[in-house]
This record gives C-alpha cells, sequence and structure tokens, in this order.
C-alpha cells in the first residue's frame, strides 16, 4: 500500500456564484498514475489549476507529505515538487526548444543577477550542464531530432512533449499533466501512453487530467471522476468503469470502452 | 459655504466638464477598439487652434466653430484608417506606442500649420463676469458646463436608444458577435474615431476662450483626461464623466487649499492610486483571469 | 535574434569600433554628437531588457534619468559632496526607489503597465520643475565636473573615453544576463508568463529585477550627463524624453542589445541629420514611430536584415 503523497480536502473554486468545483476530497499516492476524468466542464482543468498555484481554492486544504500547500503561488509549489503541463501549451516560442526545458531547471540552477552579469566562473559550468540534462530529457521524451530546433519551428505534438520535458526538468515529485493527448492523432496518442507509462516505471508519481479513454484507463492505477464541479466516483479502472453513474454521466453517450 | 470654497468648485467643474469630456472621447475609441487613444488630446487642439484660424480668416463664430469640429473629426478617422486599422492584432505595447507616435506627428503638423505661439478665441457670450453669491464665474464657464450637459445627454439617448449606438455598444462587448449580428464593425471603429474627435475639439473650443490655445495645449489635457477615464474605470461612459468632474475639483481645491504649484501632479497621483488600488476605477467592469 | 553575431564577436566589433572612431572624427562636434549616442545607447540597452526581453513596458524612463541628472548634480553643489561620490549615493537611491515603486507598478499588466509607468514618470518631471529651491526650476542648474582618481575628466575627449568605456561595459553586463538563467526566466516571461511561473520563476521577483536594473542604467547615463554638461535642465526628465528613449528601443528591434544600441544611435543622429529641416523635426519622428510600428512590428532593423537575409536566397 503506497502512502498518501497529496491530499486533498473538500477542495472548491467558486467564480463569482458559479462553483466550478465543489468540495472535493481524494488522496494521491506516491509513485502512482491517477487520472481526473469528467465531461466537459466538469471542473478538470480548474482542479489541476488549484493544485498548482494558478487559481487560488476558495475553499479547502492541499498538503503534499504532510505540509499544507493550499494557496501557494506557482514558482513555490514548483520549488515544492509540483511540475504540470498545460492543456492550451504554454511554450516559450521566442526561444529554443532545448532553451524551454533548461527553463524548466530554474531552479535548479544559479539565478543570481549580479553572478550573470559579471559571468562568474561557476556560472558557465552550471549552463554547460543545464545544457547536458535538458538535452537528456529531451532525449527521454523522443524529441533527439529536436534538439537544435526552434521552438516554433516545431510540431504541435512535439511541443507537448517539449512541455513535459520542461516539466521534467526541475526533478518534480508529482507531474501533473493537463489533456497530453489532446489534438494529437491514434499513433502520438500511443507514444505519449508510451511515455506516460515510462514515467511511473521511473517512479514519478504522475497526475493526468484526460479525455481519451482508452489512455486512461490503459495507464492509470487509480480515477477520479468528476462531474458539474462534484466527484462523481473514484477507484481502479474497474471499479469506475463499471459505475452506473459514470455511465450515465460520461461513457454511456460517447463510444462505449470495451477493452 | 465660503466664498472661496463656491469658487473653487466653481473652477472645478468647470475644467472638470472639460476632463469629462476628453475622457469619454477616450471612453468611446477603448470600448471599440481596446486602444488607448493617445492622440486624444491633438483633437482638443486641433479644435481650439482650428477655430481661431478661421475666425481669423474672417468666419462668424458658430461656422467657424463646425468647421473646427468637422476638421478634427476628419483628422480622428484619418487616424483610425491609416494609423490603427493597419495594426489590426498587434500587441497593447505597438499600439501604445503608434498613437504616442500619431500624437507626435499632429503636433509637428500642428507647428507647421500654425505656429508655437498662443492663440486667443473670443469667449462666446463676453467676458463679464457672473455674481453667483461671493463667488463669480466667468459667462464662458456656463457655456461649458451647459454644451458638456446637452452632449453627455445626447450620447446618452445615442448609446441607449439608438440603433446605431447600440451598434456600437454590441461592438465592444464582443466584435466576433456583433459582427455576426451583421454589424459592420470596420465602420463602428471609424464612427467611435471620429465621434471622440469631434468629442475633444468640443472640448478645446470650449475652454480655450478661458486657458488660450496652442500648438501642445493638447498634452496635459489629453493625459489628465485620460486620468479621469481611469478614475472613472475604462470604458464606462458614467465613470467618464464623474471621472471628469472629480478630477476637476480635486485639481481645483487641492490648488487652492494645498499647493498650486502641484497642481498638474494631482491627475497622475490619481492615476497611481487607481491602478495601485482600484484598477477597475469607480465604475469599470472587474473580470477575473482566466487561464 | 538569429542575425546577430555571436556575443563575444559582437561585443568586439562594438569595443573596436569605439576605440577606432576617433580617428574618423573630424572636430569637437562630432565628439559631442558621439556622446550623446553613447549616452542614449546606455538608457536603451537596459530599457530593451525591460521591453524587449522582459516583455513589460515603461513610458517614464526617463524619469529614472532625470533623478540620475538632478541627484548627482544637487549632492555635489548644495550639499558639497564630491562628485564621483555624489554619483554612487544618487544611484543606490535611485535603486532602492524603483525597488519600492516596481513592486506594486510590476503587478500590472499592458496598457495599466504603461499608465502606471507614465504617470510616475510625470510626476517626477513636475517635482523637478517644481522644486526650483534644489532644481533651479525650469531655468536648470549648473553640476560641477567629474573627478575621477584625482583626475578631473574635462573635455569632449576625455568624456568620450568614459562613455564609450560605459557603453562597452554596459552591452558586455546585458549581453551576459541574457545568456544566464536569470536572462532565460526573464524570456520565458515574455513568452508565456503562467509558463514561466510554473517553472519556479518568481515572475514578480524578475519584473522588479530587471525594472531596478534598467533604471539604475538609466539613472548612470543621467548623472554622467550632468556632469559632461555642466548643466541640466528639466527636459530631461520629460515625458518627451521617456518617449523618445521607448521610440529608439523599438526602432532598432527589441529583443536585442546591439538593436538597442543602433536604435539610439539611429534616432539620435536623426535630428543631428535634420538641422536642415528643423520645423519638421516632429513630423519625422512621429511618422517614424507610427510607420516603424505598423510596419516593422518587430523594429526596423531587425525586420530590414530579414528582407535583406530572404533577397539574398
Amino acid at each position: 500500500m503506497s502512502q498518501v503523497q497529496l491530499k486533498v480536502s473538500a477542495l472548491t473554486k467558486t467564480f463569482g456564484g458559479f462553483n466550478a468545483v465543489e468540495d472535493v476530497s481524494f488522496d494521491i499516492a506516491k509513485g502512482k498514475v491517477h487520472s481526473i476524468i469528467g465531461p466537459n466542464g466538469a471542473g478538470k482543468t480548474t482542479m489541476l489549476n488549484m493544485l498548482t498555484g494558478v487559481y487560488e481554492p476558495s475553499r479547502g486544504t492541499v498538503e503534499l507529505e504532510g505540509q499544507d500547500i493550499t494557496g501557494l503561488a506557482p514558482h513555490a509549489l514548483a520549488g515544492r515538487g509540483m511540475a504540470r503541463t498545460f492543456q492550451n501549451l504554454q511554450i516559450f516560442f521566442n526561444m529554443s526548444a532545448i532553451e524551454n526545458v533548461m527553463v524548466g531547471r530554474h531552479l535548479h540552477e544559479c539565478a543570481g543577477w549580479f553572478a550573470a552579469m559579471l559571468r562568474l566562473p561557476g556560472l558557465s559550468a552550471g549552463e554547460r550542464e543545464s545544457r547536458r540534462e535538458a538535452a537528456k530529457l529531451m532525449h527521454f521524451v523522443g524529441l533527439g531530432d529536436y534538439l537544435h530546433a526552434e521552438a516554433d519551428a516545431m510540431p504541435y505534438g512535439a511541443l507537448k512533449r517539449l512541455e513535459i520535458a520542461r516539466a521534467l526538468a526541475g526533478k518534480p515529485k508529482i507531474l501533473l499533466l493537463d489533456e497530453p493527448a489532446a489534438g494529437l492523432n491514434a499513433t502520438e496518442t500511443r507514444d505519449i501512453d508510451a511515455l506516460i507509462t515510462k514515467l511511473a516505471q521511473s517512479g514519478i508519481t504522475v497526475v493526468l487530467v484526460e479525455h481519451d479513454m482508452h489512455l486512461v484507463m490503459g495507464v492509470s492505477d487509480h480515477i477520479v471522476v468528476l462531474d458539474y464541479g462534484r466527484k462523481l466516483c473514484e477507484g481502479s479502472a474497474q471499479v469506475v468503469r463499471n459505475d452506473p453513474r459514470v455511465i450515465e454521466a460520461y461513457l454511456g453517450s460517447e463510444e462505449s470502452v470495451s477493452c | 459655504m465660503s466664498a472661496q470654497l463656491t469658487q473653487f468648485l466653481l473652477t472645478g467643474l468647470t475644467i472638470g466638464a472639460i476632463y469629462a469630456l476628453v475622457a469619454l472621447g477616450f471612453a468611446i475609441i477603448y470600448n471599440a477598439s481596446h486602444v488607448i487613444n493617445f492622440a486624444q488630446g491633438e483633437f482638443v487642439m486641433i479644435g481650439g487652434m482650428a477655430t481661431e484660424s478661421l475666425i481669423q480668416l474672417g468666419l462668424p463664430l458658430v461656422p467657424a466653430i463646425a468647421l473646427a469640429v468637422a476638421a478634427a473629426v476628419l483628422v480622428g478617422m484619418a487616424l483610425e484608417r491609416f494609423a490603427i486599422e493597419p495594426a489590426r492584432g498587434a500587441s497593447a505595447t505597438t499600439l501604445i506606442i503608434i498613437t504616442i507616435g500619431a500624437s507626435i506627428l499632429l503636433r509637428g503638423l500642428a507647428i507647421l500649420v500654425w505656429d508655437k505661439k498662443l492663440h486667443t478665441v473670443p469667449s462666446f457670450s463676453g467676458d463679464t463676469p457672473i455674481q453667483i453669491g461671493q463667488a463669480t464665474l466667468l459667462p464662458q464657464s456656463l457655456w461649458v458646463m451647459g454644451i458638456t450637459l446637452v452632449i453627455v445627454l445626447l450620447l446618452g439617448w445615442f448609446f441607449g436608444r439608438t440603433l446605431i449606438g447600440k451598434a456600437v455598444l454590441a461592438t465592444s462587448h464582443n466584435p466576433v458577435a456583433a459582427q455576426l449580428c451583421g454589424i459592420n464593425v470596420r465602420f463602428v471603429l471609424f464612427l467611435s474615431f471620429g465621434l471622440s474627435a469631434g468629442l475633444g475639439a468640443v472640448a478645446g473650443i470650449l475652454i480655450a476662450p478661458i486657458t488660450l490655445t496652442s500648438w501642445d495645449v493638447g498634452v496635459m489635457l489629453g493625459l489628465k483626461g485620460f486620468a479621469a477615464a481611469i478614475l472613472g474605470g475604462l470604458g464606462s461612459g458614467v465613470g467618464a464623466v464623474v471621472g471628469g468632474l472629480v478630477l476637476g475639483i480635486a485639481e481645483s481645491l487641492g490648488a487652492g487649499y494645498v499647493s498650486s504649484a502641484y497642481k498638474d501632479a494631482i491627475a497622475f497621483i490619481i492615476i497611481l492610486a487607481v491602478l495601485f488600488f482600484m484598477p477597475s476605477g469607480l465604475f469599470g467592469k472587474k473580470s477575473p483571469d482566466r487561464v | 535574434m538569429k542575425w546577430m553575431s555571436p556575443r563575444t564577436g559582437g561585443l568586439a566589433a562594438l569595443a573596436a569600433l569605439v576605440l577606432l572612431l576617433p580617428l574618423a572624427m573630424a572636430n569637437n562636434y562630432w565628439y559631442e554628437v558621439a556622446i550623446q549616442v553613447g549616452l542614449n545607447a546606455m538608457v536603451c540597452v537596459g530599457l530593451n531588457l525591460l521591453i524587449g526581453y522582459a516583455g513589460q513596458i515603461s513610458l517614464g524612463h526617463a524619469g529614472f534619468f532625470g533623478l540620475g541628472a538632478y541627484g548627482t548634480a544637487i549632492l555635489a553643489t548644495r550639499y558639497g559632496l564630491p562628485p564621483a561620490l555624489a554619483l554612487v549615493v544618487t544611484n543606490a537611491a535611485v535603486a532602492l526607489l524603483a525597488l519600492l515603486v516596481g513592486r506594486p507598478i510590476l503587478r500590472l499588466k499592458g496598457h495599466y503597465l504603461a499608465m502606471a509607468t507614465l504617470g510616475m514618470g510625470i510626476i517626477i518631471s513636475i517635482i523637478v520643475v517644481t522644486e526650483d529651491r534644489f532644481t533651479g526650476g525650469p531655468d536648470g542648474m549648473s553640476v560641477p565636473a567629474l573627478s575621477l582618481f584625482g583626475q578631473e575628466i574635462s573635455g569632449e575627449r576625455m568624456w568620450y573615453w568614459l562613455i564609450g568605456g560605459a557603453l562597452v561595459a554596459t552591452v558586455a553586463l546585458a549581453l551576459n544576463l541574457i545568456e544566464s538563467p536569470m536572462g532565460r526566466a526573464l524570456r520565458a516571461l515574455n513568452g508565456s508568463e503562467v509558463g514561466a511561473r510554473v517553472s519556479g520563476i518568481d515572475a514578480t521577483r524578475a519584473k522588479v529585477g530587471v525594472f531596478v536594473l534598467s533604471a539604475v542604467l538609466a539613472s548612470v547615463a543621467g548623472g554622467l550627463m550632468a556632469h559632461y554638461s555642466g548643466f541640466i535642465t528639466p527636459g530631461k526628465a520629460s515625458f518627451f524624453h521617456s518617449i523618445e528613449l521607448v521610440a529608439m528601443v523599438v526602432f532598432g528591434g527589441m529583443s536585442s542589445t546591439f538593436g538597442a544600441v543602433i536604435g539610439a544611435t539611429a534616432l539620435t543622429l536623426l535630428p543631428q541629420l535634420l538641422t536642415v529641416l528643423k520645423d519638421y523635426e516632429m513630423v519625422v519622428f512621429g511618422g517614424v514611430m507610427v510607420v516603424t510600428m505598423i510596419f516593422f512590428p518587430r523594429g526596423f532593423l531587425p525586420s530590414l536584415m530579414l528582407l535583406i537575409a530572404r533577397k539574398r536566397k
């Protein structure tokens, strides 16, 4: 039985009277792959935004390894080991691909102003190491061909992986992926599937927000289903797949999962 | 109420009415295009300067005013057509620099067309001060306040009751939806710039008899009108008017009771205070950030 | 920008230019112009870090320039500080002011940020004109000569070397910063602020940092200008000067330190070349700004170079 790494309790987000997420609680176990699913508008991305500091929760708490991290700013959460990707890519198109990944390493780099301006000796060595690590990560996610590419010259599928590489660069404890398969074709989705499995095997905790049922059912250890901002049910893929409420709310009207 | 306070209030209301007109110009253009038109003050300048030239050429007051306003409206539409339209979709920074450049260009042209001297425009109905209790009021001030009131009421009717006015409002809320409803968004932009230019010109003509006019009178008036618009809430017509009056009175009281040397700073301190503590101003809409 | 020469190459070229330029200078007037260009370029390099790299904006940077000038002038004249010390104290004070003011101002974005910086700049210029007991008001005030290590810096040639050296140093600092983790953080902010934040970058701190840096560069240039001219007037802190600086950065191409230098050079020389057309100065200046931003929003020079590069193919 894995230990609880992230504890979400009664998390709520209200936008001017409208509850995007209401009173949702669940636990994330260390080293496992968790998925948050639900129809459009169920509050999945809002939930992710609260977990990563982009939104401040209206109510409820989030605890990471026993420490309260509710409402911390995004960069502080990055410092605690939470990294994420975005549904609408937030790539730095004004930089090269490898520089994008290097930014992910920011907290492990020497970010001093004077050290930078005076180009102190440690900095050059640090830069070389950053570049090496970034290159390794790009290979890990399958972007070896784009080592010298500019971000604005890369195809959409590659950019999705680039964001994952950037998130990994910070050596996070928990990796939160917001619809990594969105906009990808069948082949690309299979590749993402393989990448997520590879990530899970490396021991990192993965939290996945996703629409693609094949991907979710195949890769998840634990699933939380949201609907209209509330938790509908949670459990293993088997449990969720057979829950009548879930089938009615979500799976019933879509292509049935026949695997 | 003491005579001094009454005097300050009357002065404040007069200049406040002018700020309100300029602020309305900002609000209308901002609503239509999300552009902060730094050249707004130059329309004020064109109004006063053109009127003076036309009077010198022998025209009676009313036709001179009408032509001057028309000239400003044309300049406003030209600005939209040649400087704003080509840059559609550009970033906020780019658009700001374009309108700043346009304002410099217009001032440069003003130097060439006219000169760098101060010019006078005759008061509409003489200069004999009117007694109000123990305070005095110039007849021109009554013109300023009266015409501003009429204009504000007319604009209220225009935006609230006419089809064109409502089309302009619809465009400001959602340009794409407006287009889908058959509203010609480009025409709306054109109209907004022309209307704002007209408002600015009227303001310039109204105030010129009191404060004189020159090639660079638009700089400060424009910036202060902008401060009023921000105070009232960028994009709100009611806010522009209230903001203008509040700014005018604040300036007058500040100059009278605190320090006349720092009168000009009041507007900019207000800009900073509003932006720091209340960015949506008195009447503006607050929108939460959605990612 | 990819077309710019690599860091050391460009820096070496600049240093070489500074060293060799005097060979081409016919008389003192040329030195004066070169010094003017150098001072503007220093401010623009800093402003470019703020606008071009970090993606912010400031319509009030002449305020910092003016504070640098008047600060050192007042300390040296009315309080009798040795000019070198006056410079140091002034710049430290400006850094502190920028730090205090920067935090609330940089929470704003887009045109709100522009307006706040504009308000700040104008307030500074009004104070400079109004406090005439300290500043001499609209008529300006005189400034004593600068002495470094016991040697008085006077005459166009000495000032040329001082400013030239200061410019090369400024460009070197800027280039170093851009190629560093903090430089990447600034560029990331420009690319996607939320993407930068979740990557661990404290966006506010980064923005305030580059704001303070650019403010100090402006105030250093202002202080040097004050001692060089021997006399300063409030126009140096004016709104118009703030706009001129932004125009230079924008013209030369944002996101390029050398672009900022070239932009400063071009727009400082322009009025000199237009002395014949003195009356048309504002028309041309305004026209240049409008046309550049409409047709070359990434800067006149980068677009020109792209055009040339394409023609070659």
